[in-house]
């Protein structure tokens, strides 16, 4: 922690925040003494809590592990596993249905929500640190704007926006989910606020009496400072695309090119209407764990930027 | 302490120096250099905005004012397409129904989101850093899958809920009755969104000085005082942030009643809210014109209702 302290050091106090909720900050020592009956009292509060946002992920790993048939008659019950561990049949299962198409959808997600969040993320690094740090005429209209249309419900967006990528004929190809997905207002919003303070005019001066262009002002002293900012808008972003259910559902028909959670969303509409040979409830299972894997670690890895990261914006 | 003060010093430096006009030696040409510089970096995002934000909003306006039918074509036909939407019934009852969402799910979301984080700010132990992420962990989760999974565990047929129910001798209910959807969707939404929420607030709870909560005890401020008439007051810019965003998110309910649905059939219908409605219009029954302007109406109505939330919260805010 301490090499990512030191680069803030001119910062001011909010962005300690953003350093990822110092766990180690020597406060609040004295409150805890003495009140040790509720502590407890919070800890089983907050024990019962946990129980019951991750239930439903303990069940979605046990069901992982089961056959078809243990789904409804697994010796278990429901929350735990089966006699018979089926998991890597139904990984195999995984590949052999319909020719395989749930890697294919697999691969669309991170194509989807790595081109639509990366690209996001870098036209609201690109903004945000325009809007921070240069003057220019129609700035705070243009600002007002953005900062309006985040209140503008993205999913009115998509039925003109199906109209319009119709228009130009790119219905039906990975575009039409892409392309939209590159619109992130908030992004921008989060990226302004956290320029303004964490890269100050000083630094950025003194690269240009320096000598440094505005290009390599940018690259060489500002972006290193936006660190924790970038990956809270990447995360949200990558998030969001991986999300989005009313876009492609409006634009993609092709099977072949659905995300994965399309996909998966098919297969259950298709068990549910029990149509004979669909009833696929193992692969459903395991297709949806498999899937939130990814999503899950890069939380976990990048937790100590998000966490404060989420806080930019709202802390003022 | 004496760093903070001097990091806000130092802020409040950078800050008067920013709203200071440029200084004459920099020259005009220079500043107009640095103009052209700042409308670059924002070009990129401008043409995107431009084409995916303002564009579709004004195709959509300029589609909802036509009407098309087999025996006359397309004509234009002014308002027409919103004096039947605010009188259709099916639209209606959508926007009520996501109201009646907004009041029980906002509300159910932030409780359950507050309470943690204030929890969580007063313990440093593992057990509460594990917690934290544990409540995090669903919003990791996209809603689609978190639909799913929960239409599995509402399930008679493969859920747990009636090993948990036999377990204090009750019979489970059918989650997924047309009685029950509401309450099992906002259960949904709770378990998604409320651990994000939490985060967010307790981000906020983290950056209050700590030496504020010394002033308060050395005045005989208790844990509860500190926290209703200090903490809370001190995140509210959080808090409005927070329910501004669930109530876009709620008035635009879609994902979850669309997943649920096909487990749920005769509970949820084709038009359960404004957003499945537009939805069925559009792609069911080719009335891209009557649907345009359901969504522009939606758009519209979020837009118009966020809006007021934050003019009437612009003192904790801090958007005056």
């Amino acid at each position: 922690m301490s090499s990512t302290t030191s680069t803030r050091a001119t910062a001011p106090t909010d962005l300690t925040v953003a350093t990822g909720v110092p766990a180690h900050q020597p406060r609040r020592g004295d409150g805890r003494g003495r009140s040790g009956g509720r502590r407890i009292g919070s800890h089983v509060f907050l024990i019962i809590l946990a129980i019951y946002f991750i239930t439903p992920l303990w069940w979605l790993i046990v069901a992982a592990t089961k056959s078809n048939s243990g789904l409804f008659t697994g010796t278990g019950g429901p929350l735990w596993f089966d006699d018979q561990f089926a998991f890597f049949d139904n990984i195999a299962g995984l590949f052999t249905h319909q020719g395989g198409v749930y890697w294919r959808w697999f691969a669309n997600s991170f194509l989807y929500a790595f081109a639509g969040g990366a690209g996001a993320t870098i036209l609201a690094i690109l903004a945000g640190y325009g809007f921070a740090k240069y003057r220019f005429r129609g700035r705070g209209p243009f600002f007002t704007i953005v900062l309006a249309s985040v209140m503008v419900p993205l999913t009115a967006l998509v039925i003109p926006t199906f109209m319009l990528l119709s228009q130009m004929g790119l219905i039906n190809t990975p575009w039409a989910v892409i392309l939209p997905s590159l619109l992130n207002p908030f992004g921008v919003y989060l990226m302004r606020v956290y320029a303004q303070d964490a890269v100050p005019d000083e630094l950025l001066e003194a690269a240009r009496i320096d000598g440094a262009g505005e290009l390599r002002t940018f690259a060489q002293v500002a972006l290193p400072l936006l660190k924790p900012a970038i990956v809270t808008v990447l995360l949200l972003s990558v998030v969001g695309t991986w999300n989005n259910f009313f876009l492609p559902l409006a634009v993609l028909t092709d099977p072949e090119l659905l995300p994965v959670t399309l996909g998966l969303n098919r297969w259950t509409a298709l068990s549910n209407a029990g149509a004979g040979g669909e009833q696929v409830w193992n692969l459903i299972t395991t297709g949806s764990f498999i899937s939130i894997i990814p999503l899950i670690l890069s939380f976990l890895f990048l937790q100590r930027y998000w966490q404060g990261g989420l806080a930019i914006g709202s802390v003022k | 302490m004496t760093s903070n003060t001097m990091e806000a010093a130092a802020t409040s430096a950078v800050r008067s120096r920013r709203d200071a006009p440029p200084r004459p030696g920099g020259g005009a040409r220079l500043v107009r250099r640095r103009q052209r510089w700042g409308w670059l970096f924002v070009a990129p995002f401008a043409v995107v905005f431009a084409i995916f934000l303002v564009l579709p909003l004004g195709y959509a306006f300029g589609m909802s004012l036509f009407t098309s039918t087999l025996a006359t074509g397309t004509e234009f036909t002014g308002l027409a397409n919103y004096a039947k939407a605010f009188t259709d019934p099916l639209f209606l009852e959508g926007m009520l129904r996501v109201l009646a969402y907004a009041v029980v799910m906002i509300p159910a979301q932030l409780l359950v989101a507050l309470v943690a984080a204030l929890v969580l700010d007063t313990l440093a132990t593992r057990v509460s850093k594990l917690s934290r992420l544990l409540i995090f962990v669903p919003y990791a989760i996209p809603v689609v899958i978190g639909a799913l999974m929960w239409s599995f565990l509402y399930s008679p047929r493969f859920g747990p809920a009636a090993t948990i129910f036999s377990m204090v001798g009750l019979d489970a209910p059918n989650f997924l009755a047309a009685d029950s959807i509401f309450g099992s969707l906002v259960n949904i939404v709770t378990w998604q969104w409320a651990g994000y929420y939490m985060i967010v607030i307790y981000a906020a709870l983290r950056s209050i000085d700590p030496t504020i909560y010394e002033a308060a005890r050395i005045d005989g401020a208790n844990g509860w005082q500190t926290a209703t008439r200090i903490k809370l007051p001190m995140i509210s810019s959080s808090m409005v942030m927070v329910i501004t965003f669930a109530l876009i998110g709620t008035l635009q309910f879609f994902t979850e009643p669309v997943v649920l649905r096909s487990v749920a059939q005769g509970a949820i219908d084709a038009a359960y809210t404004p957003n499945m409605y537009a939805f069925s219009l559009a792609f069911s029954y080719s009335q891209f014109n009557y649907a345009s302007a359901i969504a522009f109406s939606l758009g519209a109505l979020v837009f118009a209702g966020s809006t007021v939330f934050l003019f009437l919260t612009r003192k904790q805010s801090g958007l005056k």
